[in-house]
């Protein structure tokens, strides 16, 4: 179990979290732009739960912020999908380049 | 290399190969299943690390939450079979090269820090009972604020949900009135 480093969870955690940012760079559609958010978030609770277990064994606070980020992520995920259909209702399309009025 | 650091690798892989993917497949419901996967695997390196609380709760509400509520949204919005259409080749080669140069800066941060101070190896296996009982606690370590302030926010999300989603009333009306008329 020690044999793994704390720095290649870390590492594996980077990788994610800038996978979902490329994702959010070349998606122009909302629910994908929505799936690299979510792999964000969760590239965060990995930090979180990886410190709490190698630095900190004595605490559990690294838990409740994945708890916390966990639920929060899914209140986003809720609200973020009805803006998407009620868009998709006055559009007929969820794509960001369609959604123009407010830009100018 | 025991089989523990074998598992963590081949975990690793799976997370960010099924990522990967997840963010280039032209198909959106393929991206959603590679998504669902990329979850999965992050839910088992939690096994890996021995926080299986952590781990049901993620499989609980990303895998049977999160992303059956996107696949209902595709299926509500989109043609599902349909491609997508592909960006740019020069916005992807800029935007793989901010996400590379990025990935390098902040893996070579961490290669380089020296200051992690490990403990000395005590094992860490938090029981359910203990997370239960910090979380609803009121003295100085305990997340009693945060979880009523979390309750309300998950309260106003799902009141903001149905308003937003609701269909206008007399869009309603009108929509009702036209099915009578039909039949």
């Amino acid at each position: 179990m020690q044999e793994i480093p704390l720095t290649h969870i870390l590492f594996v955690s980077t990788a994610l979290f800038f996978i979902g940012m490329y994702g959010l760079f070349t998606r122009r559609n909302l629910i994908t732009m929505l799936m690299s958010i979510e792999l964000m978030l969760n590239s965060v609770n990995i930090n979180f739960v990886a410190f709490n277990k190698y630095l900190f064994p004595d605490n559990l606070d690294g838990l409740f912020f994945t708890l916390f980020i966990i639920t929060i992520a899914a209140a986003e995920a809720a609200v973020a999908i009805a803006i998407i259909i009620n868009l998709y209702r006055s559009h007929q399309s969820i794509d960001v380049e369609d959604a123009t009025e407010m830009k100018y | 290399m025991n089989i523990s650091s074998i598992l963590f690798y081949a975990i690793a892989a799976l997370i960010l190969g099924a990522g990967v993917l997840a963010v280039t497949s032209v198909k959106i419901f393929r991206a959603a299943i590679w998504l669902l996967f990329s979850l999965i695997g992050i839910a088992a390196l939690y096994f890996w690390m021995q926080v299986e609380f952590i781990a049901a709760i993620q499989i609980v509400v990303y895998v049977g939450g999160i992303v059956v509520l996107i696949i209902f949204s595709i299926f509500l919005t989109q043609n599902s079979g349909k491609e997508m259409n592909s960006p740019a080749v020069g916005k992807k080669i800029f935007s793989a090269l901010a996400a590379l140069f990025g990935m390098a800066f902040v893996a070579n941060l961490i290669a380089h820090y020296e200051g992690f101070t490990y403990p000395s190896s005590k094992p860490f296996n938090p029981n359910v009972a203990e997370i239960g009982t910090q979380m609803l606690s009121t003295t100085s370590h305990g997340f009693i604020l945060p979880f009523e302030v979390v309750s309300m926010l998950l309260l106003a999300a799902m009141v903001g949900c149905i308003v937003i989603a609701m269909r206008p009333k007399n869009d309603a009306e009108n929509i009702s009135l036209h099915h009578n008329e039909t039949n």
